[in-house]
């Protein structure tokens, strides 16, 4: 146990949070190359200059890029959350997206209609996430229905119902008839907007830079302080490692279940009157006839995090940067989807980060013997 | 021709961070029944997956009738006449019996494949006849026995034409009469010629039908020495490096008022809705150590997660003290005073990706001690567990730190006994404690349970090993099919005994 002396590298190799970050960063790179050679297969020509470099750069290349970068990860981050916490708790809360949509009609539904202050509103999104997510929650607990499959249900239900009531046959008070949208809240409701606090201002004017992205990182640390610290955290966890041994410690895992989805569901909701109050796009409910995408996204930025909390913020951040950066892709060239070909690829790779971990260690740790040998062995 | 029918020379084998098989060597001769002795962990599979070509060794060679061979995987092993009965039967439940033994190696036409079953038959028969070996080919394995399942597993051998046979653990799973049977079906086999690699740790069974015996301990090679002449103390010695003491030696009893005290339980299976526990009736006072013995699977384990919430019963009650505890959640019970090690430590036992130290607070986190506000106090955590792994000699890689998986099973076993016990409660149900262990923890383990009788503790005891059902407890609870077929005191019976109640021939009210 007598580890003070023992090296650098025989440090990092025992330590699960650097061996995490190290495996995540090797699926990344590996992943970029993989996409490279995609890149070249659809145009071998322009691979580098007009395809990798722009994803890389764009980015940060104006203040503008950096806003929405900012702007798009701060509901990325909350369902990304919603995803991990729902994995440590040993569920697969492929509902994300569903418990998002609900959570994107509570706060428009409050913005526009009711005409509530924003906190407000995003309080109703998180109420209505929860909900959503809860349901599949006590379908699991007490019918032992998996969640996988009524999430997926719920998804689709969330979606055709949040749809038909924001259009309401043209006649919803939340539809606008002119943008064939729902309402800017820009025009109508701007109490409901998320305040910028003058952040806009840093980012070429973009108004949909707001506080957002803070709200997203403070649920990121209350989420990890939830689960590492408490004792609510240590049931959860124990009931996601196994199951039978929490029964058996008297740890109702019925009930936990049940709350682990709920709360899951409720980072979603978050998530969607993040994205939707900081005006970064209205909802079409014509046209919106696909789960919208942050639910997804939320299950790669979890992985690629590891499920850790303070992870997924970063996780977030890259998949929205390299996103953005498929965005600005020449259409000449390629296509956007490139960006979500290669943060598939990276989350392929994410398998393998069990492989890439174990190498790592191995590797370190290969070092400290041979330096540790001098003084004597350490074991 | 070489003396020897099977040699492994100066086998090494290791995996990361242990070396399994640590340059060792064992002959077998043509005809004899040799036997391999070591606790648990001591190298005897890995040596056994050698030379069933499961594993590669590093360094060392294999000879077979003095030449040496190479065994790549279990075709070669089977191509030179090696066979093996492992520990957990390798058969087809809803397979036949000779469709189990023919399976591999089908007999078929020439053309078109098609299955040449009548001789197959016959030849099972034959070689059934020939070895005493009692199968109804035609019966589902499914529904025979575990002694007819064993001897199945033998037949697939002998029909290979496998001459070197390797029985794993064979007796494990058997009642004290099949024991009997097994051995003298091991005896017969070796006056046909065959040569036996008997697996165990069971000295009584090395002393009833071995030649010699090849003793490994920490994966070396203790020695081989010729059974009939070294005592059952000596090989017990070579395998533990020390002396140990199994028969116990118990302080006189003070019996104390009724702890524990179960009336009339019944417990239905959800699935076909026969009785799993039928009207089971007994109690249990401070002081005594009272054992549920019987062979797996008469009801045991769900008179137990009955007993302890896992499971609700149809009817009857049961009581805690004066507590009538029947209808109460797992925790309840745990706070009002019933500690539980569990049948299945992996299960149920701890979170093995939880470290030692959260393991060790796996009923207890949610006290004042340990947290406040809904928030755990690590460094009182961090304190308690020192002091239970100093106190119960907890060994492993990281102390409090360390994830539980990466801890032997022996000192997994440990870290529940030493949660379970620390809980203080007046109730101890211990579920096949010893189960896998080795004998330096099987000792242990049993003197804590002497302990917690002595210190006026009434405790449960669930065993399938005889040795332990006959030297621990104070009384026997013999059950069979889910009744209670026999009470019988442990001074005054026998193993005989014991196996005709288990076996279900005999009962008393």
């Amino acid at each position: 146990m007598d580890n003070k002396k023992t090296s650098l590298g025989g440090r990092l190799a025992s330590s699960e949070a650097f061996l995490s970050v190290a495996a995540s960063l090797i699926c990344i790179v590996i992943g970029l190359l993989l996409g490279v050679i995609v890149l070249a297969i659809i145009n071998a020509e322009h691979a580098i200059g007009d395809g990798l470099l722009v994803i890389l750069q764009s980015g940060i290349k104006s203040p503008r890029n950096m806003g929405t970068v900012l702007a798009n990860a701060a509901p990325l981050i909350m369902t990304g959350l919603s995803v991990g916490f729902a994995f440590k708790t040993g569920l697969f809360n492929i509902g994300a997206a569903g418990q998002y949509t609900l959570g994107a009609f509570g706060a428009l539904y409050c913005a526009i209609v009711l005409q509530l202050p924003w906190y407000l509103c995003l309080l109703a999104a998180m109420v209505l996430g929860a909900i959503w997510g809860a349901i599949p929650g006590f379908f699991k607990a007490y019918m032992n229905i998996n969640e996988v499959i009524t999430s997926i249900m719920f998804n689709w239900i969330g979606l055709y119902m949040v749809n038909d009531i924001m259009y309401g046959k043209g006649q919803s008070p939340m539809y606008d008839l002119a943008t064939t949208k729902t309402y800017s809240l820009r025009k109508v409701a701007q109490d409901a907007m998320i305040p910028s606090c003058g952040m806009s201002d840093h980012f070429g004017k973009l108004q949909s830079v707001t506080i957002a992205i803070f709200i997203a990182i403070l649920f990121a640390v209350i989420v990890y302080v939830v689960l590492n610290k408490t004792t609510f955290g240590y049931e959860l966890k124990a009931c996601g490692f196994n199951k039978n041994a929490a029964q058996y410690a008297g740890i109702n895992d019925k009930r936990n279940i049940i709350l682990s989805m709920t709360i899951a569901g409720a980072l979603a909701g978050v998530g969607a009157g993040l994205y939707y109050l900081s005006t970064v796009a209205e909802w079409n409910p014509q046209v919106s006839t696909a789960l919208p995408a942050i639910g997804f996204n939320g299950i790669s930025a979890a992985l690629l995090a590891c499920s850790n909390p303070i992870g997924t913020i970063f996780s977030s951040l890259f998949i929205s940067y390299i996103t953005v950066g498929g965005t600005k892709l020449s259409t000449q060239y390629y296509t956007k989807e490139i960006a979500d070909v290669i943060t598939a690829l990276i989350i392929y790779l994410c398998a393998f980060s069990m492989l890439f971990r174990s190498k790592i260690r191995a590797l370190l740790a290969g070092k400290t013997r041979r330096t540790g040998l001098g003084k004597g062995g350490n074991d | 021709m070489s003396d020897y029918i099977i040699e492994m020379l100066n086998i090494t084998k290791e995996f990361p961070g242990i070396i399994a098989n640590d340059n060792v060597t064992l002959q077998l001769r043509r005809g004899e029944i040799h036997a391999l002795l070591g606790e648990n962990g001591a190298g005897k599979s890995t040596l056994m997956s050698v030379l069933f070509g499961l594993y590669q060794a590093e360094k060392g060679e294999i000879r077979k009738n003095g030449e040496v061979v190479r065994i790549k995987d279990p075709n070669d092993a089977n191509a030179l006449g090696i066979g093996m009965v492992h520990q957990h039967f390798k058969l087809v439940e809803v397979f036949s019996v000779l469709d189990n033994i023919i399976l591999g190696v089908e007999p078929a036409t020439k053309h078109l494949g098609f299955l040449q079953k009548a001789e197959a038959r016959k030849k099972v028969l034959e070689l059934s006849e020939r070895y005493g070996l009692k199968v109804d080919p035609d019966a589902m394995v499914e529904d025979i026995t575990v002694g007819m399942q064993q001897r199945t597993e033998i037949l697939k051998m002998l029909y290979r034409d496998n001459e070197v046979l390797i029985f794993d653990e064979p007796t494990a799973v058997l009642t004290p009469q099949e024991i009997d049977e097994l051995m003298k079906i091991m005896k017969g086999l070796a006056a046909e010629g065959k040569s036996i690699l008997f697996i165990t740790h069971k000295l009584d069974e090395i002393k009833a039908v071995a030649d010699r015996c090849t003793v490994l301990r920490k994966g070396r090679c203790v020695g081989t020495v010729d059974v009939a002449t070294t005592s059952k103390e000596e090989m017990s010695e070579m395998m533990v490096g020390r002396k140990v003491q199994l028969v116990m030696d118990k302080a006189p009893q003070k019996l104390g008022e009724s702890i524990l005290s179960v009336q009339n339980l019944t417990v239905r299976s959800k699935r076909h809705g026969k009785p799993l526990v039928n009207n089971v009736s007994f109690n249990v006072r401070r002081g005594e150590i009272v054992c549920i013995a019987g062979i797996d699977g008469n009801g045991q384990s769900e008179l137990v997660y009955t007993l302890t919430g896992l499971m609700k019963a149809e009817s009857g009650k049961v009581y805690l003290g004066d507590r009538d505890i029947s209808h109460m959640s797992i925790r309840e019970r745990n706070l009002s005073g019933m500690s539980h090690i569990p049948e299945d430590r992996h299960k149920h036992g701890l979170v093995l990706d939880y470290s030692l130290e959260n393991n060790l607070v796996l009923k207890r986190y949610f006290d004042k001690q340990f947290s406040s506000r809904g928030f755990l106090k690590f460094n009182e955590i961090r304190t308690y567990a020192e002091k239970l792994i100093e106190q119960y000699d907890v060994r492993s890689g990281q102390g409090p730190v360390t994830v539980a998986r990466s801890m032997s099973g022996g000192n997994q076993q440990k870290a529940i006994i030493a949660r379970e016990i620390d809980l203080g409660n007046d109730l101890l149900i211990a579920v096949q404690p010893t189960r896998g262990l080795d004998v330096g923890a099987i000792e242990y383990i049993r003197k804590e349970l002497l302990r917690q009788r002595d210190s006026g503790k009434a405790v449960l005891l669930v065993s399938l090993e005889l040795d332990e059902v006959l030297e621990v407890p104070d009384r026997i609870l013999v059950m069979y099919e889910g009744e209670i077929v026999g009470e019988l005191d442990p001074r005054h019976t026998t193993a005989k005994e014991l196996g005709l109640y288990m076996a279900g021939a005999q009962r008393k009210g």
